[in-house]
């Protein structure tokens, strides 16, 4: 769906994004992660064709970026760098501007399809008044009633739920997962680890401009092949398993192992106590900030 | 999109504060005539004002000539500073872009809405004047028609030939104003800054044509021929400056438009 080969960005000596390499595939919910200042606002902003790209090459949906706008902007739905509208009119009036502005879609399907697109994001029951009037929490609504519009094939949303509640946030997942259950593919942009970690398939991770990390999510929270095992009696499991134990954290112990259940067999057997046992689960947080630090070595 | 645009137009507040605001001007001249009875003498202060006080059907055209020098422009200057500048700094820009609208096409009907917005004014402007002249100051006889500024006799007809080819000399100077102010839009960051680039390049040019020092610069001010539509009413015609302003004014237009055109079109979007 999204494909760049050496996309690259500078603004004056700034380089904001560096050679990457995106592939998004059909059906992912794709999740671009990066620190504020990462260049992901620039990288969304060159796949729409709004900033152009110093160098490299974008594909959208198979077809070339910005050069077949026309025919690729209208099947996308898009949010970038926070929601805009016209802050004198009301939320329906400003839905109503975008959809005549632009191809496709009739006049007289307009009205319906205005709700449709205010109830998905719970917006259904907003009056008349000016959009300078809401709340930040239901500017990122309509923005995101304005993204669903045409019912895209494709969403490039660009930190979609800042400025939304718990509550909120939780809903606009839920919303997303949905579309994306019924065939929508999603690349959404956050500086929020959690957020990327429980709703994406596929994760991006960007840092300083450079894309250090792109893979199946997972794929990279894979079991690692090592237990982690809680006990009293450190220095039992250590004569057990000399050479196989591969960290020490004052209890806790890793320990490289093909089967876990061998494993307990022998700890019970030998008679030493434990207090935990389970396999090995790396965090994103650990494997993206260990895919930042192997990139800033190599610089 | 022109459809859209005119939309946001006609929903715009400012777009009627301005015209209110424009309106009012004219009217209170006329109320201040109608009350005072002291007219301007023949030849001076504003174009056909003196005749207005024997004639109340002349003052649609005596408040134009009061509007288009100064107010006109401004708000030109205003409305079409912001046509992109305004856009951006909302944020809506990047949502027209993508939805997408194409960038000559959004150029085009941003310009389009200006052009409208003019023509509005002037017409409300009109027919304000048109009703404040003959409730307040009368219409003496209007089938005998006007003098020209000559000082020969123009009958309804003539002038009202010469009306529409004084308003379409007018709005083809408030378009150079109109392309001036798109191409800033374009360029700067805030609608305000647009607008002033705008109105410093029209009050240099006033200021430069009071200069004899900037005499060879004159014949290229972008306001030098601004007020030649009077000589639309001499008798015969004086064509040589309105024709003079019609090239000046193409130049500045073709110059503006395909300047705003180029940036517009390449340009980062970033806001
Ligand atoms: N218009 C611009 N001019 C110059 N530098 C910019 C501009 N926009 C962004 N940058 C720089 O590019 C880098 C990436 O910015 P951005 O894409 O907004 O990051 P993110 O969205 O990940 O927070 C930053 O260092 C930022 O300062
Ligand atoms: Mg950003």
């Amino acid at each position: 769906m999204i494909r760049t080969e050496g996309l690259t960005k500078q603004y004056g000596r700034i380089t904001a994004v560096d050679g990457i390499d995106l592939e998004v595939r059909e059906g992912d919910v794709y999740g671009f992660l990066g620190a504020n200042g990462s260049g992901k606002t620039t990288t969304v902003r060159m796949l729409l064709g709004l900033v152009l790209a110093t160098s490299g090459s974008i594909e959208v949906l198979g077809r070339p970026m910005p050069a077949s706008g026309r025919d690729v902007l209208p099947q996308i739905g898009s949010m970038v760098e926070g929601p805009a509208a016209y802050p004198q009119l009301s939320g329906r009036t400003n839905l109503a501007l975008v959809d005549a502005s632009g191809p496709g879609g009739g006049r007289r399907t307009r009205a319906g399809r205005i709700e449709d697109a205010l109830a998905r994001v719970g917006l259904d029951g907003v009056d008349k008044r000016p959009v300078r009037a809401y709340s930040l929490g239901m500017r990122q609504r309509l923005g995101l009633a304005a993204a669903l519009l045409r019912t895209p094939r494709l969403l490039v949303l660009d930190e979609p739920t800042n400025g939304l509640d718990p509550q909120g946030i939780r809903e606009i997942r839920r919303l997303l997962l949905d579309l994306n259950a019924a065939g929508t593919t999603v690349f959404l942009s956050s500086h929020l680890l959690a957020e990327i970690e429980q709703m994406c398939t596929r994760v991006g991770v960007l840092d300083r401009g450079r894309l250090v990390l792109q893979d199946e999510l997972a794929h990279l929270q894979r079991p690692t092949g090592r237990m982690v095992v809680r006990t009293p009696d450190v220095a039992g499991v250590l004569g057990l398993f000399d050479g196989q134990v591969e960290g020490q954290d004052g209890d806790r112990l890793w320990i490289r192992v093909d089967d876990p259940a061998t494993l307990n067999a022998r700890l019970v057997g030998a008679g030493i106590r434990v207090a935990e046992l389970a396999p090995e689960k790396r965090t994103l947080e650990e494997i993206v900030l260990e895919a930042a630090e192997t990139s800033g070595d190599r610089r | 999109m022109i459809a859209v645009e005119l939309r946001k137009l006609v929903l715009s507040r400012r777009t009627w504060v301005t015209i209110l605001l424009i309106d009012a001007l004219p009217t209170l001249v006329g109320i201040l005539l109608a009350v005072t009875d002291l007219g301007p003498r023949p030849g001076t202060g504003p174009a056909f004002l003196s005749a207005v006080l024997t004639d109340g059907t002349l003052f649609p055209l005596a408040a134009l000539a009061i509007v288009l020098p100064l107010f006109l422009p401004i708000a030109v200057a205003v409305t079409a500073g912001d046509a992109i500048a305004g856009e951006a700094q909302q944020g809506t820009l990047r949502y027209l872009l993508i939805r997408p609208v194409g960038r000559t096409r959004l150029l085009v009907a941003k310009l389009v809405s200006v052009m409208v917005f003019v023509v509005l004014t002037v017409l409300v402007v009109a027919a304000t004047a048109y009703v404040v002249g003959v409730l307040l100051l009368g219409s003496e006889d209007a089938t005998t028609g006007a003098t020209s500024v000559s000082g020969s006799s123009l009958s309804t007809q003539e002038l009202a030939g010469r009306t529409m080819l004084a308003l379409a000399y007018a709005m083809l100077c408030m378009l150079g104003v109109a392309a001036i102010a798109l191409f800033l839009s374009t360029v700067v960051t805030t609608p305000l800054a647009a607008a002033l680039g705008t109105m410093g390049v029209l009050v240099t040019s006033t200021v430069l044509l009071t200069l004899d020092a900037a005499d060879v610069l004159q014949p290229y001010l972008p306001t030098r021929y601004w007020l030649s539509f009077v000589d639309l009413f001499r008798d015969p015609i004086l064509w040589r400056d309105v024709e003079r302003g019609v090239l000046l004014q193409g130049v500045y237009v073709v110059v503006f438009l395909g300047a705003a055109w180029a940036n517009f079109a390449t340009k980062d979007i970033t806001d």
